[in-house]
């Protein structure tokens, strides 16, 4: 049970950097390698501001400003210096990488009994529960803590899908969501599609870093290292999501990426516990990808029978 | 009124494959007049269209529009005085965006875009409303994606959110020129309703002789980079479609009497 909601916790939080690669990949069709640095940056700039006492609310509102100035620079790259897209990614990682061994100080923060987000979910638990740490939940002890973060992280992820759901039906974002469909026909209709650009992975990588620094306090630790594959990662949960759901509607793609995260993480955590050595873990997650770009009819046959064509067209 | 003047742009310059595709263009076209543009391939026609919607900034030259001066307006800025079809039905829509969201953004062009619900009940029916206009049974699609319509139906739609909101200027380039006859004559027909109902001023790119006869109230004709006829008025109305293939011969013979007079002239001086 514990691993269950491990995976489901951990799935919840890295569905934020599914949704903000689903803007950048999906949506304005931008290959945008930023975010292996922007996931870092979140965690990096919550783990110094909650350790220097701040709030962890603003500590990750922070976050997310701080990737989505990241994000603004790629896209700035691209748009007004003409940067291929790939080669602006790499630029604003790389620097990314200097940027927050100077936040940290070190490559490494451990977060230790300091302030999350979920603590005051917590303390509700355990007052509601009669002062037990251990709750039952369908028959298992689980930790209050965990299921705090659970809960909180499950509030945040509910909280920003319909936002950002709303969001793209608007006027606004459906001149986003058309530049990357046709950015021809977008300046034809008077938008400025280099904006569009810039603003998407702002927005994109500003949900990355937020990702990260949730992320920093759920594993109690902010490493320099922690967003190699990441990008990897959300594509993964990307693919798997549109093999579940289909690509019909926005609500229906946010919840795609959503489910296929969870279940991208559950199916680490299955693979981790049968013996996968955890280095592999990355070359798995390629291997998969590269099967997913490179065969989706094969994928699709491969999907069709797994759940037994109830799907259709 | 569009006025352009002394427009001037060539491809790669200063090298073997320099192209003069404008040469000093100067043309003025009268609020309210249809216009076509006919002329050879490679003549420069869509180069000039490309240069008024902003595509690329000319060299020298300028254009000026509803009494503004347009010539260093980026592309997507021009939009909201120009409303555009293209010769490719499926580079004026959205693929995968539905017709719905695809006409909501033409009925926003050239305006700020809000944050509010975009598609609601009202404008749902708005666009079924006018959608309906085009008897293709489309008001009963208009969740599907753009990108499951023929082409014809895509352009008939692209048509229409060009000329959603009324543009000081429409500018269309053959595009009824990847078509089947049946949906190019539709397209034709649809323009002339919309370009009259609403007394546009229109440029129209053309390789159909007819169809820049029995559409339009000017004809200019391109060759090389440049204006080289202009029938309008009375001349117009009297010009046939030999009397235009007519004119295309002596270009072409001129064109071809020049290069044997060149080479002519190189063997006795070189
Ligand atoms: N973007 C471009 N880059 C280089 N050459 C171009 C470009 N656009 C047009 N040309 C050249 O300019 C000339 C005029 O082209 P165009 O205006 O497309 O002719 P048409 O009258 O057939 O529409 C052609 O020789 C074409 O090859
Ligand atoms: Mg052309």
């Amino acid at each position: 049970m514990n691993l269950v909601i491990g995976a489901f916790t951990m799935g919840l939080i890295l569905s934020l950097l599914s949704l903000g690669m689903l803007i950048s990949f999906r949506m304005i069709r931008f290959t945008d390698i930023t975010v292996d640095g922007s996931i870092t940056l979140g965690a990096s700039l919550t783990a110094v501001l909650i350790m220097s006492g701040m709030s962890p609310w603003l500590a990750c509102l922070i976050a997310f400003l701080g990737g989505a100035a990241a994000g603004m620079i790629t896209g700035i790259l691209h748009t007004r210096f003409k940067i291929q897209q790939i080669l602006a990614g790499i630029l604003v990682m790389t620097a990314l990488y200097s940027i927050n061994l100077r936040i940290m100080g070190r490559s490494n923060i451990p977060l230790l009994d300091t302030e999350t987000i979920s603590g005051s979910t917590e303390t509700l638990l355990v007052n509601l529960s009669g002062g037990v740490t251990k709750i039952s939940l369908f028959g298992w002890p689980v930790p209050a803590g965990d299921l705090a973060v659970f809960i909180s992280s499950l509030a945040i992820c509910v909280l920003l899908s319909i936002a950002l759901s709303a969001f793209l039906k608007t006027h606004f974002g459906t001149a986003l969501r058309a530049t990357g469909n046709n950015s021809q026909m977008v300046r034809a209709q008077g938008i400025n599609n280099h904006t569009m650009v810039v603003f998407s992975l702002a927005l994109s990588n500003g949900l990355v870093a937020l990702s990260g620094g949730l992320l920093a306090q759920y594993q109690g630790f902010a490493d320099v290292q922690m967003g190699i594959g990441m990008m990897v990662w959300g594509l993964a949960s990307i693919i798997i999501g549109e093999a579940l759901v289909g690509k019909s509607g926005i609500g229906i793609t946010i919840i795609g990426a959503i489910l296929g995260t969870i279940l991208f993480r559950l199916l680490i955590a299955i693979a981790l516990r049968w013996g996968l050595n955890p280095n592999d873990l990355k070359l798995v997650t390629a291997v998969f990808v590269f099967l997913a770009l490179v065969a989706p009819t094969l994928f699709k046959t491969l999907t069709k029978s797994i759940f037994g064509g109830q799907r259709h067209a | 009124m569009l006025k352009i003047d002394q427009l001037s742009k060539t491809f790669y310059p200063n090298t073997v494959n320099e192209v003069r595709a404008l040469q000093k263009v100067s043309l003025t076209i009268e609020e309210g007049c249809f216009t076509a543009i006919i002329g050879t391939n490679g003549s420069g026609k869509s180069t000039l269209l490309n240069a008024i919607a902003g595509t690329f900034i000319p060299d020298t030259g300028s254009i000026t529009l509803n009494g503004q001066n347009i010539s260093k307006w980026y592309e997507y800025r021009r939009a909201s005085l120009i409303g555009r079809v293209f010769q490719n039905p499926f580079a004026g829509s959205a693929a995968e965006m539905s017709i719905a969201e695809n006409i909501v953004m033409a009925m926003k062009r050239g305006q700020n875009r809000s944050l509010r619900l975009a598609v609601t009940q009202r404008v749902r029916n708005e666009i079924a409303d006018r959608v309906s206009v085009l008897k293709m049974g489309l008001e009963d699609r208009i969740d599907n994606p753009i990108g499951t319509l023929s082409g014809g139906q895509r352009q008939a739609l692209t048509l229409l959110m060009a000329t959603w909101l009324k543009p000081k200027l429409l500018l269309l380039d053959e595009h009824t020129a990847a078509l089947d006859p049946k949906s190019a004559a539709k397209v034709a027909e649809l323009t002339k309703y919309i370009i009259e109902k609403e007394n546009l001023t229109a440029l129209m790119v053309t390789h159909s002789m007819q169809q820049a006869i029995d559409l339009t109230q000017r004809i200019v004709m391109m060759h090389r980079g440049r204006i080289v006829e202009d029938y309008r008025d009375e001349m117009k109305k009297r010009v046939r479609v030999h009397d235009l293939i007519d004119t295309f011969d002596r270009l072409q013979k001129r064109e071809l009497f020049d290069e044997s007079v060149a080479e002519l002239l190189l063997k006795q001086y070189v």
